[in-house]
């Protein structure tokens, strides 16, 4: 055990942050779930593709810089403290990029890479149906193969930034005979499309941050199949490692949040510490993202001396997402009447961003697979429990 | 960067698991927790030949010279298999107390013993009541007023306070501080006294980890054998995410666990205060370990017969000892609400600056 960065890893986190000090944009951008707060963010996507920042642990090739993962978790550190914005491509860069490497041809990550890396093509994830959420398996929109191409008919939903995006990535049946998890294809669907309707749906917050997304008769050529047809479940579960495991959400993003927590409870003390209960949770937030830091570093170091990311990815995401509700759970008990206002409102004061975090923390334990479904992963395949 | 174990501490630690496994089993350790003593000295002398004895004792004294990370993976195999035995006070914290003291008659008469596994060694401090294991001792290690006082049986009153964990033989240790017992001062022995509170924090911790897995593995045993409405318990999702809860618990402490034992290894400044944080997760798995594994095997889990009611006993019993959660939490506020605290995004590894808050202080708060 050596708990101490090498010379070449202390060399990395400078430079880095060297360029974030320089070109992290000094006002906020707008939300990317807006209009101008999307192109906004994809211009900083392109920044950072300049600089060769945008996809770190890409090989060199595709415009990477083959970073291993502790280098990538500097680098999140940097990119966080720094107040960076957020990703808006985080489908592309966490899911479909590792998924296409795998799983892709040669000619599907040449055409599709290098526009993902510079943010020209923005993805959505096409999973989730109006009867397929927790229960991925009963997908039923189809894809009919019809000579060089495949014709899409059926509907998804929860499309993040399907709004906006240029592209998505989904399962679709691909055999109509086929039941649950058999004769599912991965296909990759231009969202400008023929016969494509987006609907958008308003969130929590007020804003269109996800869609409902028809198919009527799309035609998408043959050549946006990833892997075999009917190995689209295989494929899928493979992102859905990716998701779970350590990239969606790094540690630095929660010691950022913690940060914050702990200067805002400095900041209203005499308030807060009336409640004896807000200071427990300020300290606890704290240490679950120490936790979540250390435990992510432990399995990055374990992945570099050849070890498999299993279930315990489950048990990632059920902390990180119950760590960030705590967290912005207790921001808005320290603000008390303060927490409703808007930013925008005259009182708001310090209030922020925190208002907006919490109801984006509550969607947390929901998305990338709930945290029930997560239990029964963890309850099963690292426990050994019995299936229902 | 490497935050893993090297082979020959994971080889260590899967050779006193094997060896743990066929020789303490759950039948056994009962038989202790029967006897008068409440102490075997053939199993001591067992852990001796494995070499638990021999790794806080230097070389010079026969020992091996480890460390806190040589320590942490074998305290969580005592702690999942409930160890009966003073073996942290008296081969961890007590070989490290002698190391750092003048006194070189008493190293020359209690490290080599410790080595052999024939010294049984108390440690009294006021963070604590009272005194584990001293009716067993040979040699008491107290504090007065900051100042290390070593004591023989002889010169000791004792007042047994029986404790639910049978496996704990706890005394009321009435004596009387001399310049003959004292062998270090006040201002250095508040220093030591603070070493040993952290190592005892660090063994507690790991312990507590261990008996979170025992208790997570007796659940999911017994869920997945005792069958109602035609199936096994463990098929049922209100059973499985109980279980499910303590894995991630487990999950995340033990990280933390590890960071603190090297954190001590290397002497950082802030080593406290990962103690401090591995004591309050490690303490809250085993505490929700416990919880969850009682409810999921019903009534079995209420009584005395079913094993689980040595590990629930062992760790509420640890959880409070050597500093208890407020005493743990107040250190890491103090720490936390700091001006100028370092805390964010790369700073997890940062060995901290060195220390400012007085041993004294932190104490008051016990």
């Amino acid at each position: 055990m050596r708990l101490e960065y090498t010379e070449k890893q202390k060399r990395f986190r400078a430079e880095i942050r060297a360029w974030l000090a320089a070109h992290v944009p000094k006002k906020p951008l707008k939300s990317f779930d807006t209009e101008e707060g999307f192109e906004q963010h994809r211009a900083w996507e392109a920044k950072l593709h300049e600089g060769r920042w945008s996809m770190v642990t890409w090989p060199q090739e595709l415009g990477g810089r083959g970073c291993d993962l502790i280098e990538w978790l500097i680098f999140e550190e940097e990119y966080w403290a720094a107040g960076a914005p957020l990703r808006v491509n985080q489908n592309g860069i966490f899911l479909l990029g590792p998924t296409l490497m795998e799983f892709g041809t040669e000619a599907q990550k040449k055409k599709f890479l290098p526009r993902m890396a510079s943010g020209a093509d923005i993805w959505a994830q096409g999973w989730s149906e109006p009867n397929a959420g927790s229960d991925m398996a009963a997908i039923r929109a189809r894809a009919t193969r019809v000579g060089d191409h495949y014709v899409l008919s059926g509907q998804k939903i929860w499309t993040t930034r399907a709004v906006w995006a240029d592209w998505l990535f989904g399962l679709f049946r691909s055999d109509p005979n086929s039941q649950r998890h058999h004769g599912l294809s991965f296909l990759l669907v231009p969202l400008k499309s023929k016969g494509i309707t987006i609907r958008p749906i308003k969130q929590l917050n007020g804003l269109t941050g996800f869609a409902e997304v028809f198919f009527d008769d799309v035609k998408v050529p043959a050549e946006n199949l990833v892997g075999e047809e009917g190995q689209g479940w295989h494929i899928a579960m493979a992102t859905a490692g990716f998701e779970r495991g350590l990239m969606l959400r790094s540690p630095a993003r929660f010691q950022k949040t913690a940060r914050d927590l702990v200067a805002l409870y400095q900041r209203h003390r005499e308030r807060a510490d009336r409640d004896p209960a807000i200071r427990d949770a300020v300290l606890k937030s704290w240490m679950g993202a120490e936790a979540y830091a250390l435990a992510t570093y432990r399995t990055a170091c374990r992945l570099a001396r050849g070890g498999q990311i299993g279930a315990e990815a489950s048990t990632n995401k059920i902390f990180w997402s119950e760590l960030d509700v705590l967290m912005h759970e207790t921001a808005m008990r320290i603000l008390g009447p303060r927490a409703e206002l808007m930013p925008d409102a005259p009182e708001a004061g310090d209030a922020d961003r925190w208002l907006d975090g919490f109801l984006f923390s509550l969607a947390g334990p929901i998305y990338a697979g709930t945290n029930e479904i997560q239990k029964n992963i963890i309850a099963e395949r690292m426990l050994g429990l019995p299936r229902a | 960067m490497d935050f893993t174990f090297d082979e020959s501490q994971l080889a260590f630690r899967d050779a006193v698991r094997k060896f743990l496994l066929v020789e303490a089993a759950p039948e056994y350790l009962r038989e202790i927790w029967e006897t008068e003593r409440g102490r075997s000295d053939s199993l001591r002398a067992r852990l001796a030949d494995q070499g638990l004895t021999a790794i806080s004792v230097p070389e010079a004294y026969g020992g091996i010279g480890g460390d806190d990370l040589d320590w942490v993976l074998i305290q969580q195999e005592l702690g999942y298999f409930a160890i009966p035995d003073s073996l942290t006070a008296s081969a961890y914290l007590a070989p490290w107390l002698l190391t750092q003291l003048a006194d070189e008659g008493l190293k020359r008469e209690w490290l080599p013993n410790i080595v052999k596994g024939h010294a049984r060694i108390a440690l009294g401090h006021p963070i604590n009541p009272l005194v584990a294991d001293a009716r067993n001792a040979g040699l008491l290690l107290l504090a007065h007023q900051d100042e290390v006082h070593a004591l023989t049986p002889t010169q000791v009153r004792l007042h047994p306070n029986p404790s639910i964990d049978q496996s704990r033989r706890l005394c009321k240790v009435e004596w009387t501080p001399s310049a003959a017992t004292r062998v270090c001062e006040a201002a250095r022995g508040a220093r030591l006294w603070a070493g040993v509170i952290d190592r005892a924090g660090l063994a507690i911790a790991a312990q507590l980890l261990g008996l979170a897995q025992r208790m997570l593995d007796l659940g999911v045993d017994h869920a997945a054998q005792r069958k109602q409405f035609g199936k096994p318990i463990g098929a049922f999702q209100a059973v499985k995410h109980h279980l499910a809860e303590v894995a991630v618990a487990i999950e995340f402490a033990e990280p933390v666990v590890h960071r603190a034992a090297y954190a001590l290894a290397r002497g950082e400044a802030h080593a406290s205060i990962h103690v401090s944080h591995a004591r309050l997760a490690a303490g809250e798995a085993a505490w929700l370990a416990a919880r969850k594994s009682l409810q999921v095997h019903g009534a079995m889990g209420y009584t005395w017969e079913a094993d689980l009611q040595m590990f629930m006993k062992r760790a509420w019993a640890l959880d409070a000892t050597w500093g208890d959660r407020a005493f743990h939490k107040t250190r890491i506020a103090e720490c936390l609400l700091a001006e100028g605290a370092a805390l964010g995004p790369g700073q997890t590894f940062d060995p901290g600056a060195p220390r400012t808050v007085e041993p004294q202080r932190r104490l008051a708060h016990a």
